[in-house]
């Protein structure tokens, strides 16, 4: 069954060229995707794909194009592709960025944009890497409420001020820009990293947790938040504006108060 | 275990590469420090020997060393004082750019004073 629907007239009068659909500037760009598969080379290799995307478009939807209608072996996580699941950090043109939250428009589309997978992660394919290092020091610092005395009837209450202290680190969607952005971390995989910190950071300083001292003393550790060497690519890194090396100045500060 | 796949180097901006700067010249000093020890702790051993060493700085080209060796040492130590900013003072994070500007301003300053003064003692007249 095939209707025509008639699109009943305007009531504004637009100049013909204004309004409609179609008029999204397009332009070509060259997407080089960074390819590596262990059960075909050891070797990764770069690829060039040639797109024409919309002004809208964004580096996730270049994937998407490339996937859908040109290679589908190309392999990279996402899920929301609205910056909330923190699927899709990889490394755009040399810094990490979500392909979610990066417009085309937005980078140098004279020259190839290139896509890799964030560092110091093992890589699985193509832009996929082993997550788990990353989870197993999120796990480490204990990222959950622990309070003692008796479980409060209501609920449990908090200034507005006590609020706030926090506030920043409360954003974390634990993509790995991060983590993954630390020259630190490339070369020692053990160091906690920038997310671990963040999310510790998260609850050491609210007024409601009684665990802070605990988690004071894990970050204490020789892998812990004296390894950052505030570099601030973390901070540049993270797709959610957190000031990562801000918050791991505080815990270092917190850990020398307690000592004290 | 899978090969990490080598890419493009990561681009970092001034916090990373002042890091960078701040871990050779600190390589630098270290190594300058470990001859300096063991050519003064000469002097014990032989002190002809030792004068015999420390002329053979008396050259352009260790006057030239020794100006770069400089400029390293303050970079450093400048960095260094902004890196524990970073650290301890509360708006360090926040200002940690522009506090780059100045380290690398005040070491502009320093620096050519030194170089002017040393360059024209070792290598023009006297
Ligand atoms: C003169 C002999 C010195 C030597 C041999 C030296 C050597 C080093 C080395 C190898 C590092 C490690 C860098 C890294 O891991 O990233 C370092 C870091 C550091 N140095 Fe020095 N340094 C010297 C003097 C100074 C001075 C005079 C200052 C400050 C006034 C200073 C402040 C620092 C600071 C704050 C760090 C930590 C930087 C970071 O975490 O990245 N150093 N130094
Ligand atoms: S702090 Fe920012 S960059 Fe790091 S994991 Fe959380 S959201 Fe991602
Ligand atoms: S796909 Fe969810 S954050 Fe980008």
């Amino acid at each position: 069954m095939t209707t025509e629907m008639a699109e009943p007239a305007s009531k504004i009068e637009l100049p013909a060229g204004v309004g409609g659909g179609g008029e999204i500037p397009t332009f070509n760009i060259t997407l080089r995707v960074r390819r590596y598969n262990p059960e075909v080379s050891e070797e990764a290799r770069w690829d060039d794909f040639k797109l024409t995307m919309y002004g809208t478009d964004r580096v996730l939807d270049a994937l998407h194009k490339v996937k859908w209608e040109i290679d589908g072996s190309v392999s990279f996580r996402r899920s929301c592709a609205h910056g909330i699941c923190g699927s899709d950090a990889m490394r755009i043109n040399g810094r990490n960025r979500l392909a979610c939250k990066t417009l085309l428009k937005d980078l140098d589309t004279t020259k190839p944009i290139t896509v890799e997978p964030i560092k110091g992660l093992p890589v699985e394919k193509d832009l996929i890497v082993d997550m788990e290092p990353f989870f197993q020091s999120y796990r480490e610092i204990m990222p959950f409420l622990i309070s003692k005395g008796h479980e409060p009837t209501k609920e449990r209450i908090q200034s507005i001020e006590d609020r706030e202290r926090f506030d920043d680190t409360t954003k974390c969607i634990l993509c790995a820009a991060c983590t993954s952005s630390c020259p630190v971390f490339w070369t020692d995989g053990q160091y906690f990293g920038p997310a671990a910190i963040v999310n510790a950071h998260r609850f050491i300083f609210d007024s409601r947790d009684d665990a802070g001292d605990m988690r004071l003393e894990i970050l204490n550790d020789k892998e812990g938040v004296w390894r950052c060497r505030t570099t601030f690519n973390c901070s540049e890194a993270c797709p959610r504006g957190i000031q990562v090396t801000q918050a791991i100045a505080e815990v270092k500060q917190a850990i020398l108060a307690r000592k004290m | 275990m899978p090969t990490k796949p080598a890419g493009t180097l990561y681009r970092g901006r001034e916090g990373m590469w002042s890091w960078v700067g701040h871990r050779i010249t600190g390589v630098v000093i270290f190594f300058f420090l470990l001859v300096h020890v063991l050519d003064t702790s000469l002097v014990r051993v032989s002190p002809e020997a030792y004068t015999a060493v420390i002329g053979a700085y008396k050259n352009p080209l260790m006057a030239l060393g020794e100006t770069g060796l400089v400029a390293a040492i303050l970079f450093h130590a400048f960095n260094g004082l902004r890196v524990i900013a970073v650290d301890f003072w509360k708006k360090g994070a926040k200002y940690q750019r522009q506090m780059l500007w100045i380290v690398l301003a005040v070491w502009l300053v320093v620096f050519a004073g030194f170089a002017i003064r040393h360059l024209s003692l070792a290598l023009g007249g006297h």
